[in-house]
């Protein structure tokens, strides 16, 4: 099995569907009609329980990270489930590359494939970096473009939903409302409509005038940021349903959207310049990249704050600034230094009670998320900070524990403040 | 009127409060998981004590009492959050809390900010942890402490997990240490454990206050917290009650009708709903066939023996259990005996043949052979003719029974053993080194806490209908897992078959990690203690999908096998103790420190009647013999005197301090080079050592990082105490690329660590530390790029100069890689003209580091070897496509390594690979190895290694690859 005799995806093959392992809900609903204009049928894999996991267990090295292990044992558990036909079936997997082990997902994955019988079947890499080719699957520009703008109404609906949901006066309004836009939004992209910047400069701001309409009644909450590896960070498979057990805890949850790490890691090609040296050329693509993104941040933010009284993230040059004052800008493995950069972010607009999920042993949290608790708490004394590691074996009852610590002391906090 | 309900994870805590806010009732007591049953007679107790209790307020804390709660409708107080209220309230002015539970460690901290700490999926260092000890000891808890009072020296313990502690205590005690140290050594490991998990990065002081049960029973455990934290802490008269009176503290709310609570407590009915697996009988029938199948597989026993008759001795000393068989010539079993170890298998093997001599009267002893972890003690002790790898016994054994074996697994106390057979020879071995929990000892714990003796406690299995699946996870994470199924109402009979499924699957996946039963073999022999267990073999053939061979005698395997071989390879007449010396016989024991090398092993010395002696606790053979290693051929050797050149020295500039650790080990002579032509001074921290890691212990952030990444805390203190006044440590996302891989990354915890440091060690506020981001790998780019660097920290220097001194550094650099490139291949030349196995040692380059590597590489020539690196022999491979991505410089030269063997086809070359625990990139890497060496029918063997290390297993899979090769 070399990588020389990878099965391709090739266009003879457009009549597969494609499973996809998800990730952030809102965002990745969207993302999949996407695919679908283009003709691929993408299917987001909803199977969870104790299968996916042994699944993992059974052909994945157990001291890879969870992420890893729960990816690839819901893969082939779905292959498993008989619902697909496993000759008319591909796998797609994200591939960030970097330093970091996630950069080898792809590869374990098709080693488990190859053990588990499933050699034949494609797995496509849905990467930015140029990593891997397939000649039936391509990401054409346009494409990219719609996804951009799939991930910017994902996150600004993931913002507004989070901020309103825990003091919606009647139960359900807003998971409806969430509901409605993720609708809404679908019938535009089929109608190749609502992506363009132009679009969205008038839509977004719709989204917070929508959400800001849902009557509520504002009381004093604890305020919980969440953190993390990316994949433990968003998926309720990972991280056994963070957000919804904060939120039957009383909190008002803020996660830190996908945009983000998309500005780090084109930035960190910049960063690499910077530091090491590199072609005048790439450095000059990469600036492009950073303005083009930054000019949907800036939509994003004038939209969050067009109405109601939301919490708007800071942007990423502000951020950036703040956080390479305490952790170098070069950290990009894995979350790097956006992860520290987030939870002060976090602290400083009012979300000092964090949860940093991890995988457990994920190497570069032992730098940018444990390593750097201490500096934080210096910096800011009121912070309140658990990190929580997430693998097949931690029980849930023993990070549901460590939680209410977390909570309890944010509760003490904000029964003093008050 | 308050009542606080404290259920801890095996105790039940409980309080009730006057309106003045003192305790008029308190009860303490083991629940044995009945929690509800003891919740509500405690609760009676009250009532009917104080009647004044009928309306209280109430609420429940502690770990096991969150579901408990929940369920009732109770409020819940955080446990840690309680003891805090506790403390403040009557023990102002207290600077930390240290606590330690049933499963739990806590740390809080009062003063410069209020923090909490609990011990995160780890139970290192915890009352389980201590229990566990103790049970090895065959001692209670309180025993332990009486032992502890009569130490005398302490040995290092791993604590970070109760399996490896017992793989550094049972050596101990085979090799016959005290008890009484042992017991400190104990306690010396949960403070250990508890600062280096816990503290974190902040330093234990001031007003100490101890609470929870084992510091509250156990005054050694408190005084090795004195001696280690260099304080003087309390334990307050309620020590055991701060929780519940916490709890009790935080009840708000309404007054409730505590007789209703106790009722609904006791009428508390679980769910019943957990994840369940197929039961492992359908019904009677099926388990009389299945006994009836495996009775067929008994050993050929003969109950007399002839005058004059050669019977044949065979000893397995292992971990748990010593046993121990006698054979005739045509390998007929005339005697056997099982008897647990109780740390002193001297002993047992001593009344063991005065047994044999007595019953066999006139029978001649023609042979004896010794296997197991007692190996070296027992033949040294009795003048055992044959000491034997225990895989070897386990084979030969097997072979009688079914003589087309093709895998071997064998489930002892602590230990699995599994190995693969290829043409008559073991081929690949898998042994749990850093998990005992598909163990033995994993059922008795379990069985020991409800009471039980593990036969019975597996028995209860057999019919369970809804066996609770409990997936494949450590001892320690099993607890919790076990909790929670107790909570959701599953039997006893289901959680013992979900035990022992359990068992299994750790052994099929996290030792063996097979697919499926196809990778196994056809013809499978299981053995060990373990499977006398029905529900374990069951639940194996269940897993596997086939059926297997039991022999009857499967705990006696090894014993057995051992007994084989004596009979074949017997030597004219034995070397065994004779009837008349073994009256007389006498063993002594003397501590001892080697001080041959930097080791500095603690020594346990063995004297025996007859002058015979065994030294045990040494890493290498240097404690035995003046010879020097002069004529070994010893790469890591050589590589070590090679950096030895690049010392300390001082210079017309500033002096830079480098923290020899991680990366620094191979950049050594870079940057040696680089700063000393530069005029600058160089300072070097000192050597490795378990006492400098303790130095940076407290700041260190995440107890799960690796080893040598832990160690470079140590080395920075090392340089702060040489008052040296800039400390460089850059950060390096890339490596040097050496064309082998895709890319040339380091791992990102090489690559960052300094960011930790910066952050973490508060004392480098008054130095200059150095930790900018830079690439060795943009040679052109470098120099510009570290002048600027040094002239923002010392002004005026020169671009040209740090040019010229950049490369004379690229340089220096190159001749070090080729010096150990050419002197590698002179070594496998020598070897083989001195026909020598050659090791290829595979690892990362701090690997070289003695205090990471435990002396492995003095051990494997101490078996006749020669050791040489992974980097000597990569620059002989080019780049090549691998299954995964190959993308950090130091992983590429392992790939590149095990490509140069797979392509050698020389049996007499083989690879040995170096595994940091908790190295998140060896989890890709060691599979990747693996499959580049079996594609081409190599054998892959691997060591993990850690804050400790377990030679015994090194020894095993030593020298059945050398037994595999033909050596």
């Amino acid at each position: 099995m070399n990588p020389e005799n990878r099965v391709e995806f090739t266009k003879e093959m457009m009549d597969y569907t494609l499973l996809a392992p998800n990730m952030a809900d809102v965002h990745f609903s969207i993302l999949t009609n996407i695919f679908a204009e283009y003709g691929y049928k993408v299917e987001l894999l909803k199977n969870d329980g104790r299968a996916v996991v042994d699944e993992g267990l059974k052909y994945v090295h157990n001291d890879t990270c969870y992420p890893a292990l729960l990816v690839i044992g819901q893969l082939i558990d779905a292959l498993n489930s008989g619902k697909y036909d496993v000759n008319k079936t591909a796998l797609m997997i994200t591939q960030s590359g970097g330093g970091c082990r996630a950069s080898n997902y792809i590869h374990l994955l098709r080693k488990a494939l190859h053990k588990a019988g499933y050699g034949h079947v494609p797995v496509i890499s849905l990467n930015l970096s140029g990593l891997e080719k397939n000649s039936g699957f391509k990401i054409r520009l346009s494409m990219a473009i719609k996804m951009l703008s799939a991930m910017i109404y994902g996150d600004l609906i993931m913002l507004l939903k989070n901020q309103v949901e825990p003091y919606e006066v009647n139960v359900g309004d807003t998971k409806k409302l969430v509901q409605k836009w993720i609708d809404d939004i679908n019938v535009m992209f089929e109608n190749r409509k609502g992506y363009s910047l132009r679009e969205m400069r008038k839509i977004l701001p719709e989204i917070t005038k929508s959400f800001a309409e849902i009557e509520i009644k504002k009381t004093e909450k604890v305020k919980v940021g969440v953190v993390g590896e990316i994949y433990v960070k968003y998926s309720p498979l990972a991280n056994n349903n963070l957000e919804e057990f904060l939120f039957s805890q009383g909190c008002e949850v803020m996660v830190p959207g996908l945009l983000g790490f998309f500005l780090f890691k084109t930035d960190n090609r910049l960063e690499d310049c910077k530091l090491y040296g590199g072609k005048v050329l790439k450095k000059y693509a990469m600036q492009i990249a950073m303005w083009f993104l930054t000019r949907y941040e800036t939509e994003l933010r004038k939209a969050a704050a067009a109405y109601g009284d939301f919490c708007v993230p800071e942007t990423y040059k502000h951020i950036k600034e703040k956080c390479t004052k305490i952790i170098g800008a070069g950290c990009k493995m894995g979350e790097g230094w956006l992860l520290t950069a987030e939870m002060m972010e976090l602290v400083e607009s009012g979300y000092g009670n964090i949860v940093c999920a991890q995988p457990f042993g994920c190497l570069p949290n032992h730098i940018v998320g444990k390593g750097m608790i201490r500096k934080l708490k210096e910096l800011y004394p009121e912070s309140n900070i658990v990190p929580i590691d997430y693998d097949p074996g931690a029980t849930r009852v023993n990070q549901e524990n460590r939680i209410k610590l977390m909570l309890s002391v944010a509760q003490e906090n904000l029964e003093k403040k008050a | 009127m308050r009542i606080g309900l404290d259920v801890g994870s095996t105790t039940l805590k409980c309080v009730a409060l006057n309106n003045e806010g003192e305790i008029v009732y308190k009860a303490y007591e083991r629940h044995y998981s009945k929690i509800a049953e003891m919740s509500s007679k405690m609760l009676g107790e009250i009532l009917a004590e104080h009647p004044e209790f009928a309306h209280s307020m109430l609420s429940v804390s502690g770990s096991a009492g969150m579901g408990f709660a929940r369920t009732l409708g109770l409020e819940f107080v955080q446990e840690v959050y309680a003891t805090r209220v506790s403390v403040s309230k009557l023990l102002p002015g207290t600077d930390a809390v240290i606590e330690l539970g049933g499963e739990d460690a806590k740390i809080l901290f009062f003063t410069g900010g209020t923090e909490v700490r609990m011990n995160g999926s780890c139970a290192g260092g915890t009352g389980a942890f201590i229990d566990q000890m103790a049970s090895l000891l065959e001692i209670s808890p309180l025993e332990l402490n009486e032992l502890a009072k009569h130490k005398d020296k302490i040995y290092s313990i791993a604590s970070r997990c109760g399996v490896f502690a017992k793989s550094d205590i049972q050596p101990l005690l085979n090799q016959g240490a005290a008890k009484a140290d042992v017991a400190a050594s104990i306690f010396n490991a949960v403070v250990n454990q508890t600062v280096a998990g816990l503290a974190q990065g902040r330093r234990i002081e001031g007003n100490i206050v101890y609470l929870g049960g084992p510091l509250y029973f156990l005054s050694e455990l408190r005084s090795a917290f004195d001696e280690g934290l260099k304080t003087k802490g309390v334990c307050p008269e309620n020590g055991l009650y701060f929780v519940a009176m916490g709890a009790a503290y935080c009840a708000k709310g309404e007054a409730l009708d505590i007789a209703k609570v106790k009722d609904d407590i006791a009428g508390c009915v679980n769910s019943g709903d957990y994840v369940s697996a197929k039961p492992l009988f359908a019904d009677k029938a099926e388990y009389d066939e299945f006994t009836k199948r495996h009775a067929e597989n008994s050993v050929a026993v003969k109950d007399s023996y002839d005058k004059g008759e050669k019977i044949y001795i065979g000893i397995d000393a292992g971990s748990t259990t010593v046993k121990t068989a006698v054979t005739n010539a045509a390998g007929e079993l005339l005697f056997s005996k099982y008897m647990p170890n109780s740390g002193d298998p001297v002993r047992l093997v001593k009344s063991f043949l005065e047994e044999v001599y007595e019953k066999f009267d006139g029978a001649v002893i023609g042979g004896s052979a010794v296997t197991g972890y007692g190996e070296d003690i027992i033949k040294n002790a009795f003048g055992i003719d044959i000491g034997i790898v225990e895989t070897v016994a386990h084979f030969t054994a097997a072979k009688k029974f079914r003589p087309d074996v093709d895998f071997i697994i064998d489930i002892g106390g602590q230990d699995i053993k599994c190995f693969k057979i290829r043409n008559n020879t073991i081929d690949n071995i898998f042994l749990n080194e850093a998990c005992s929990s598909g163990c033995g000892s994993f059922l008795q714990t379990f069985a020991s806490a409800w009471g039980y003796d593990i036969e019975s406690f597996s028995k209860l299995g057999l019919f369970a209908d809804r066996p609770v699946d409990l997936g494949s996870r450590c001892t320690v994470f099993m607890n919790s897992s076990v909790k929670q199924a107790q909570k959701d109402g599953a039997s006893i009979e289901n959680i013992s078959a979900g035990l022992s499924i359990s068992v299994v699957k750790n052994a099929l996946y996290k030792v063996i990690r097979a697919a499926s039963a196809d990778e196994l073999g056809k013809s499978i022999v299981v053995q060990g203690g373990t499977f006398l267990n029905d529900a374990v073999l069951r639940a194996f053939e269940q897993e596997i999908g086939r059926n297997v061979v039991r022999p009857d005698i499967s705990g006696l395997m090894g014993a057995y096998g051992a007994a084989l071989i004596a009979a074949e390879k017997a030597p004219h007449t034995s070397t065994v103790i004779s009837r008349e010396e073994l009256a007389d016989f006498e063993h002594t024991v003397k501590a001892a420190i080697c001080g041959r090398c930097s080791n500095n092993c603690r020594l346990t010395v063995n004297t025996f009647s007859g002058g015979r002696r065994f030294i045990g606790g040494n890493r290498c053979s240097k404690a035995f013999s003046d010879k020097s290693n002069e004529d070994t051929l010893n790469l890591f050797e050589y590589k070590k005197q090679l950096l030895s050149k690049y010392e300390s020295v001082d210079g017309k500039r500033e002096k830079i301090g480098l923290p020899m650790g991680l990366n620094m080990f191979e950049l050594l002579p870079f940057w040696h080079t680089f700063f000393t032509n530069l005029g600058f001074g160089v300072a070097l921290s000192e050597p490795s050592s378990r006492e400098l890691y303790i130095k940076g212990q407290h700041t260190i952030p995440s107890d799960t990082v690796c080893y040598p990444a832990k160690l470079i805390h140590g080395h920075v203190e090392s340089l702060l105490e040489q008052g040296v006044k800039h400390i460089f440590y850059p950060c390096m996302t890339y490596n040097l690329d050496e064309n082998l891989g895709d890319n040339n990354y380091n791992c990102p915890v090489v690559a960052y660590y300094p960011e930790v440091i910066r952050s973490n060690v508060a004392s480098l506020a008054d130095v200059d530390f150095i930790s900018d981001y830079l690439g060795l790998h943009k040679r052109k780019h470098f120099p510009a790029k570290i002048h600027k660097i040094l002239s923002q920290h010392f002004g005026d220097i020169k671009l040209r100069d740090v040019q010229t001194a950049a490369d004379k550094a690229y340089d220096e650099y190159a001749r070090y890689m080729n010096n150990i490139h050419i002197t590698g291949l002179k070594f496998m030349q020598e070897a083989k003209k001195r026909n020598m196995p050659v090791i290829i040692l595979c690892g990362r380059p701090y690997h070289l580091d003695a205090e990471i590597n435990h002396g492995i590489d003095n051990l494997i020539c101490s078996c006749g070897a020669a050791v040489v690196t992974e980097d000597s022999v990569s620059p002989l491979v080019s780049k090549f496509p691998t299954d995964v991505l190959d993308q950090w410089t130091y992983h590429s030269r392992l790939y590149a390594a095990a490509k140069y063997v797979a392509d050698k086809k020389d049996d007499d070359i083989n690879i040995v690979q170096l595994v940091s625990f908790g190295c998140g990139v060896d989890a890709i890497t060691t599979d990747e190895m693996r499959s580049i060496l079996e594609s081409s029918n190599r054998i892959y063997t691997q060591i993990k290694i850690d804050e400790i290390s377990n030679p015994g297993a090194v020894k095993i899979r030593l020298r059945s690859l050398f037994a595999a090769t033909g050596r």
